[in-house]
């Protein structure tokens, strides 16, 4: 049983490939990292997935089924998407971002953001709040719960935590991962760091030049003997090690 | 108050209504056709370029000449379809200012879409939206101040340009602006002026308000804001409680004497039982058109104008056959009828002091070719280019000391301090009997006749005409010279309604 599956899914930017014929499986439930260094292809292999890039081979299924089949729209409201910009939309107040994809098929459940408020660990009274009254770490979350508004089960997160501050992006990432577990949710994340990705992940993907280079659990990929590779994971050892050492 | 002031505050109610309905619809068209444009070109480069050229290259045309230049297409397209398109007043009005409220609206509009953050339209399409959602949820919300913006702006510039739709015959606060200009009543041209003006700022600051309230997502602002600008046109819509009687339109060029034939014309068919509206400041070919298409139904023309400009002569006949010919020749062409001469002329004069004319004895052009070479000509600014002058240079071998051109103020300056012996006049204005001049005779004829006309649309009723027929021959030239100086003159000034008055007191 699987949850996503991309068999053979190339697209090109200009001649060079961004993704090269990638295959890859994920089953419901995993919390799958995708690395790798920039332009690698991370991004455009998450947005193939919700068709906000239209990979020029190959096939994309969701529960088995083509992703071209629905219209891109409908698609993209069952399953979550959360971006490092965020994206709230500032016209709009905390409650009516949350309540935007409900809004849009028109089955809106009273009390259902209050429940997503607290989902996220934020006071419910932050619904009336404008998104320029948010730090990043709040705007994240109410990012997440607008994500999960919609009942989704398959959430893609690009950068997610990218844009905050070290002790913040801690705390929103393991919070994320037991909302991960609780609602039993499959969640591919693009992350530039390594570190997040093993601590935070049942699967670690490496893209390099659009080509899969190791796909394991973090434990496994610790232990790989592609240089390239050990390289990424590297880093994060040694700064733990000199850490430890001072 | 004063009668200037009275008679342009009776007349603001009509004309401040009149305003606000032709900007109003314009700024409306304008919206419903720039804002989808603008959508377009906001997606499309290809679509972009060339509308945005052709907003651009549509504004830098004068506003005058937009309006101008509606009035002949109107007209043409009105006879290659055989559609009874009317070719003056509202509708020309209309579509040259709606192109007019484009240009803003279009850019300001396309600007807007172009500039809302790419991560925001991300996130539109990843929770799910259409294009049509993310239209009208995300992009025109956030781009609603810019667009906003450039409403504000077309209804400031489209206000200020409708005041020009009175040469198109549209009524409009410009019917006071222009003919208060023309007689140089500036408490007219004033209260045109701060009408318009004040109608200006006042749309501009209820857009403001809904501007605002936007912004601040304050929903009173907006409604207040809308809701002011919706009643304020609503109002102007209503019709104005009809009177019964048919209505007649009298048409008017842009000067003195036209105003006051007008008014004594209103008078005329008023007495008679007829409701009228006036359509002041028509361009001189606007004029005759339109009567021959319907638009107005009478009005005054000169002889020689018509001549020359719509029957394309060049020869010069006596007045009587220019009249009889005219008649016919303006009946079979257009079915334009000529109710008949008023009993004045208005047509180029050489004219002189009278006590230099009579110490040198000089009565006619043939004398003034014994004296010119001892004498100063001032002319106004076309004489001496245009074909009259020609004809009675060549015809009377006149040859000045010396000639110049000045604007029409200057040169009766120039001939009251005796810096000029002759000048070029028009034969009714008031000037002449003020300045105590006396217009030289022109037994070569090589002036033509400028025979003040009386005309009336094609069909025109007969009860119409029969009430006009007391004018006929009942103006003598002294009579409007002394009405004209009423208006023109400096000190004790009157309106040209109350010149009209004194022209013809009626029964």
């Amino acid at each position: 049983m699987t949850m996503i599956q991309l068999i053979g899914v190339t697209r090109r930017h200009g001649g060079r490939p961004a993704l090269d014929a990638v295959s890859l499986s994920v089953a419901p439930g995993e919390f799958v990292a995708l690395v790798g260094p920039s332009g690698s292809g991370k991004t455009t292999l998450l947005k193939s997935v919700n068709r906000l890039v239209e990979p020029e081979e190959g096939e994309v299924l969701i529960d088995g089924r083509d992703v071209r089949d629905v219209p891109p729209h409908q698609l993209r409201r069952g399953i979550g998407y959360v971006f490092q910009s965020i994206g709230l939309f500032p016209h709009m107040n905390v409650a009516e971002n949350i309540a935007i994809v409900s809004r849009l098929t028109g089955d809106s459940r009273p009390g259902r953001v209050a429940e997503l408020l607290e989902m996220v660990a934020l006071p419910t009274d932050f619904a009336g709040r404008m998104p320029r009254q948010l730090s990043g770490g709040q705007a994240q979350r109410v990012g997440v719960a607008r994500a999960l508004a919609a009942g989704a089960r398959l959430m893609l997160m690009d950068e997610p935590f990218g844009a905050l501050d070290p002790v913040t992006r801690d705390g929103l990432g393991r919070a994320y991962r037991d909302l991960h577990d609780r609602l039993g949710l499959t969640t591919l994340m693009v992350t530039h760091d390594i570190g997040e990705a093993l601590l935070l992940a049942d699967r670690v993907v490496v893209l390099i030049a659009g080509r899969i280079r190791a796909d394991a659990a973090p434990a496994a990929l610790v232990a790989s003997d592609d240089p390239d590779v050990r390289a990424m994971v590297e880093v994060p050892r040694r700064q733990a090690a000199r850490l430890a050492a001072l | 108050m004063s009668p200037a002031l009275a008679e342009a505050l009776a007349a603001l109610p009509t004309l401040l209504r009149a305003h606000l309905v032709v900007s109003g619809s314009a700024v409306l068209i304008g919206v419903a056709i720039g804002l989808p444009l603008a959508i377009v070109s906001a997606r499309s480069p290809r679509v972009r370029t060339p509308v945005l050229g052709l907003a651009g290259l549509v504004q830098t045309v004068p506003a005058l000449a937009l309006l101008a230049l509606f009035y002949p297409m109107l007209l043409i397209l009105g006879r290659a379809t055989g559609l009874a398109i009317p070719a003056l007043g509202f509708l020309p009005a209309l579509i040259a200012l709606s192109l007019y409220a484009l240009l803003p609206i279009v850019r300001n509009g396309v600007a807007a879409l172009r500039g809302i953050d790419p991560e925001l339209l991300e996130a539109a399409d990843g929770v799910g939206m259409t294009a049509g959602q993310r239209l009208r949820l995300v992009e025109l919300p956030l781009g609603a101040p810019v667009i906003l913006a450039g409403i504000r702006t077309a209804a400031v510039w489209t206000i200020g340009a409708a005041t020009l739709a009175t040469t198109v015959g549209q009524p409009s606060l410009g019917d006071l602006i222009f003919s208060g200009l023309q007689t140089e009543d500036w408490v007219r041209v004033l209260v045109g002026c701060a009408a318009a003006a004040a109608l200006a700022l006042a749309v501009d600051g209820l857009l403001a308000l809904v501007e605002s309230g936007l912004a601040r997502r304050s929903s009173w602002r907006v409604r207040l804001g809308l809701g002011a600008l919706v009643a304020a046109l609503g109002l102007a819509l209503v019709p104005a409680p009809a009177a019964g009687g048919q209505i007649v339109v009298i048409g008017a060029k842009n000067f003195s004497e036209q105003y006051i034939l007008a008014s004594a014309i209103e008078r005329r068919l008023r007495a008679a039982g007829f409701r009228t509206e006036r359509r002041d400041n028509l361009g001189s070919t606007v004029a005759y058109q339109a009567l021959a298409a319907g638009d107005i139904d009478v009005y005054v023309d000169y002889g020689g104008t018509l001549w020359t400009n719509i029957l394309r002569r060049a020869d010069t006949p006596p007045a009587e056959a220019m009249r009889a010919e005219l008649a016919r020749r303006l009946r079979e062409r257009d079915g334009v009828l000529l109710i008949g001469p008023l009993g004045f002329e208005n047509a180029y004069a050489l004219a002189m002091r009278r006590d230099r004319a009579e110490a040198l004895g000089v009565r006619t052009l043939d004398d003034l070719a014994r004296a010119a070479p001892q004498l100063e000509l001032a002319a106004d600014l076309e004489f001496l280019t245009r074909p009259e002058w020609r004809a009675v240079r060549d015809r009377y071998r006149l040859a000045f000391a010396g000639q110049r051109s000045y604007s029409p103020t200057f040169m009766y300056r120039a001939i009251a301090d005796g810096s000029a012996d002759v000048i070029t006049a028009f034969s009714s204005d008031g000037r002449i009997a003020a300045l105590d001049l006396v217009t030289l005779a022109d037994p070569r004829r090589a002036l033509p006749s400028y025979d003040a006309l009386l005309l009336a649309a094609p069909g025109t009723d007969p009860r119409i005409l029969a009430s006009l027929r007391p004018l006929v021959g009942a103006i003598p030239v002294e009579r409007m010279r002394r009405a004209n100086l009423m208006v023109d003159r400096d000190a004790d000034k009157k309106t040209p309604a109350e010149a009209g008055r004194w022209l013809d007191p009626g029964d």
